[in-house]
């Protein structure tokens, strides 16, 4: 058996929740909802793997729909910093 | 008779609160007041009070929530026993569990003390026994020293001579052919590999003898196959899942993850470090809820996932692994008080005053070694809005 390397897709791993990429209206619309600057939502390294893979800029916010065990589907975001 | 409830009609009553319920409880509702076989009437009475009672069921504002999921997580722990268990079916592999275990997770260590893999194996590979130990095999480090009867220097020729064993080699998979190839990468110019049958004679073509003793330790623990860090691989079958997995000793997630017939969705490394650092913050977060949850199940402790969440949520707030200790999650408030009332308190008083840190007095910290009479927690949060102009509108509202 060969150990030649592949590419792998990491945001198909059952770790890794769904990302989404928010435009900047989206998110303009969601942080006025709540109530809040974008610097107070949790953040995410630009340098990030899935950051990365999504092509997110810092500045840039990504809502994440995490499976979670209480609500079913949780909807969380990341503001994308330097990093 | 009014008509009874379908699942459509259901679905649109609890449309206006899709941003207030969460979708599990909203499908449930659905599901129940339709297997009830309610009229719609009664199906919007269910609703609105199904509603009322989870806004009531919410932390309030103000809640103490950290406090009160460190009581949560920290009383149940005292009563852990103090012991490692081992890991479930695997009787030669040791894990470290328990409070050992929790504790190294909240403090964030980088290195783990028993750090495994659970590879997962894709389509056949699953199902072979034969096919998994192929990739076990691609797995599992294997050096010259592993492979071999005996390794000696002969100080005449300047050489190094390993004798190969062949139910080493058999056990490993690894063919003569790939040891002289090992040593080709490492001989520089002067040097040359001969074989004969199970007898490798590398010819170092140095001249020094401390040299050569060092080259003998470097062909010792010489990659012949595997991936760095992976000890050893053993391949399980998952009662469960109904398939092969390899359980590795050490870990290796990036180089684990490309290899052929491992199912790159499911392998998993027990390190949140490493799983940051491949799968992003995300997975680590997700990581940390199993990895605690495991602990604690295991010690048959019952502790509410929401609590485990919150620490999750504070250790990875910053897109990177912060410790819920000094040098995290508490050493980074902004409060010097609050700081200073956790750990190290001199220096960090000290370090404050030569920087002329101004405290602000927001935390509750700070503000109970003040002696504040309110201090903003609970209905202490609250404060008073007013108008300045009047109908001017809410653009002019201050903050007092």
């Amino acid at each position: 058996m060969s150990s030649r390397a592949r590419k792998v897709n990491i945001l198909e791993h059952e770790l890794v929740p769904q990302h989404i990429l928010l435009s900047e209206e989206e998110a303009k619309r969601i942080l006025k909802r709540m109530g809040i600057s974008k610097m107070q939502l949790p953040w995410m390294l630009a340098s990030d793997p899935v950051a990365k893979a999504l092509g997110a800029k810092p500045g840039d916010v990504v809502m994440i729909l995490r499976k979670s065990p209480t609500a079913g589907v949780a909807v969380a975001f990341r503001y994308v910093v330097r990093g | 008779m009014a008509e009874k409830v379908t699942v459509e009609v259901a679905r649109a009553l609890l449309e206006p609160y899709a941003h207030v319920l969460p979708e599990r409880l909203a499908e449930e509702v659905v599901r129940k007041v339709v297997e009830a076989g309610l009229t719609v009437d009664e199906a919007r009475k269910v609703v609105d009070r199904v509603v009322l009672e989870y806004m009531r069921s919410l932390v309030e504002p103000g809640e103490a929530v950290g406090m009160v999921a460190a009581q949560s997580i920290g009383e149940p722990s005292t009563q852990m026993t103090l012991r490692t268990f081992h890991f479930a079916g695997v009787r030669e592999l040791n894990v470290t569990l328990g409070l050992p275990r929790l504790i190294e997770i909240v403090d964030a260590r980088k290195t783990v003390a028993t750090p495994i893999m659970e590879v997962y194996l894709e389509g056949e590979y699953a199902r072979s026994r034969e096919k998994a130990l192929e990739v076990a095999r691609e797995l599992e480090l294997t050096t010259i020293e592993n492979v071999s009867r005996a390794i000696t220097i002969d100080y005449v020729d300047y050489a190094i001579i390993i004798e190969l064993d062949p139910e080493m080699l058999e056990n490993r998979g690894v063919k003569p052919e790939d040891v002289v190839k090992a040593l080709n990468r490492i001989k520089g110019k002067k040097g040359s590999v001969e074989l004969d049958g199970l007898t490798v004679v590398f010819r170092t073509g140095l001249d020094d003898a401390v040299k050569l003793r060092r080259m003998y330790d470097r062909v010792r623990a010489l990659r012949v196959r595997g991936v760095k860090g992976i000890k050893r691989a053993i391949v399980r079958y998952d009662e469960k899942l109904g398939e092969y997995k390899i359980i590795t000793e050490g870990s290796n997630l990036v180089a684990a993850l490309s290899i052929e017939g491992v199912d790159h969705r499911r392998t998993i490394s027990n390190n949140i470090y490493e799983v940051a650092e491949v799968l992003g913050i995300e997975a680590a977060r997700a990581l940390i809820i199993r990895e605690m949850k495991r602990v604690l199940d295991e010690q048959g402790l019952d502790v509410d996932i929401r609590h485990i969440m919150l620490v999750a949520d504070a250790m990875t707030m910053t897109g990177r692994i912060r410790q819920v200790g000094r040098h995290g999650v508490a050493g980074e408030k902004p409060s010097v008080l609050a700081r200073a009332a956790f750990e190290v308190t001199v220096k960090h008083l000290v370090d404050a005053a030569v920087r002329g840190e101004v405290d602000e007095l927001k935390g509750v910290v700070e503000n109970v070694i003040v002696g504040s009479r309110v201090v903003p927690l609970g209905t202490g949060m609250v404060k008073l809005m007013m108008l300045t102009e009047v109908g001017s509108g809410s653009a002019s509202q201050t903050q007092k």
